[in-house]
């Protein structure tokens, strides 16, 4: 892992506690008044702030997975360097086109 | 060794290299009595062909680390009743290192990492300078102080989960030399020891298990250096000193 690696990961990880914390609690209220696909997206369309909440949210998590796995691949996996990182690279890209796409979705574009 | 008690331990030792297996051996069993005593009676009583390694006998040159009971130890200064179940012992080569023959480990790896760790001094100053005075309080001089005993044993690098996990990890024993050069201000090139260890494998994949701590015969706290090279990296690296 390189300085910048771990830095990434751990600055992601710092910026996720708080994120976790609220997306935990929003998710706590939302289901006391029944859960329902029209009422999150009643609270989500057109909502600057949380398309911004869940943008930040995705790509930290997208970079925080893709470093932690190319970790876990070098160190229970035969694969070495290259391999593990065009493995991680894949993974994280392909989780943050999926998690921006439903960013887009829930906003309403 | 001191006068028998007429008891015996029952030994079992690794013999071979990579392939082998254990072989018993009965010793008898003495009030004091360390770890090395016993395998040292064994090749000179019992079998002279087991091949072992040690020089100081008094925890000082890191020669006679083998694995006890399944942990890695200094065995010159650890009491077989310290670590004897039920009168047994169970004695194998350290891990993560080849295994030459029976008790013997081929450490090329672990030293030739200490070299490329940076873990040697470059001077910075000739002979016609003055000498550099440091203050025995200083940070640096603490910080130096509280890992240069290492012993070069390689309990730790037998210890570390990140170690057997990858081949080109560094290690505890590297990283803490690294960390105690890099706190010598004396040094002539401080920011290449950072470079050596900001490597792929190096002091960022430490997974702050502590294993290096919690063996280290002679106390010392590994991952504690480990953690101040991350953050020295780190520092370097934002102010664009690493470049």
């Amino acid at each position: 892992m390189t300085p910048l690696a771990y830095l990434l990961q751990r600055g992601t990880a710092l910026l996720m506690v708080p994120l976790i914390a609220a997306h935990l609690a929003v998710i706590i209220m939302a289901v006391q008044g029944g859960l329902s696909g029209e009422e999150i997206l009643s609270r989500t369309r057109g909502s600057e702030l949380w398309a911004a909440f869940y943008a930040v949210f995705v790509v930290a998590a997208s970079v925080h997975a893709g470093i932690g796995l190319q970790t876990v691949l070098r160190e229970w996996t035969p694969l070495e360097r290259r391999g593990s990182a065009f493995a991680a690279h894949t993974f994280m890209v392909v989780l943050l086109g999926l998690g921006l796409r439903a960013v887009a979705g829930v906003y309403g574009l | 060794m001191s006068k028998g008690n007429g008891k015996v331990l029952r030994v079992k030792v690794w013999r071979g290299a990579e392939e082998g297996g254990y072989q018993s051996y009965e010793v008898p069993a003495r009030e004091n009595q360390t770890v090395l005593d016993v395998v040292t009676w064994i090749q000179r009583n019992l079998d002279s062909a087991l091949a072992y390694r040690f020089a100081c006998r008094v925890g000082v040159c890191g020669s006679c680390a083998m694995t006890v009971n399944g942990r890695p130890r200094w065995t010159c200064r650890t009491h077989v009743s310290r670590v004897a179940k039920n009168g047994e012992l169970t004695i194998a080569p350290l891990s993560n290192l080849p295994v030459i023959r029976d008790l013997a480990t081929d450490m090329t790896a672990f030293f030739e990492k200490w070299q490329a760790a940076r873990g040697r001094f470059v001077a910075g100053k000739g002979k016609k300078d003055r000498m550099a005075a440091i203050e025995p309080e200083s940070k640096e001089r603490a910080a130096a102080s509280a890992a240069i005993e290492c012993i070069n044993c390689g309990v730790c690098y037998a210890a570390c989960d990140v170690v057997s996990w990858r081949d080109d990890y560094l290690g505890p024993a590297a990283l803490n030399r690294a960390w105690a050069a890099y706190n010598d201000v004396r040094d002539g090139d401080r920011v290449g020891v950072l470079k050596a260890v900001a490597t792929s494998g190096g002091c960022h994949n430490c997974h702050t298990h502590q294993s290096c701590a919690e063996h280290c015969p002679v106390a010392l706290n590994p991952t504690f250096s480990i953690a101040g090279l991350k953050r020295a990296t780190l520092k370097a690296k934002l102010k664009g000193e690493m470049q």
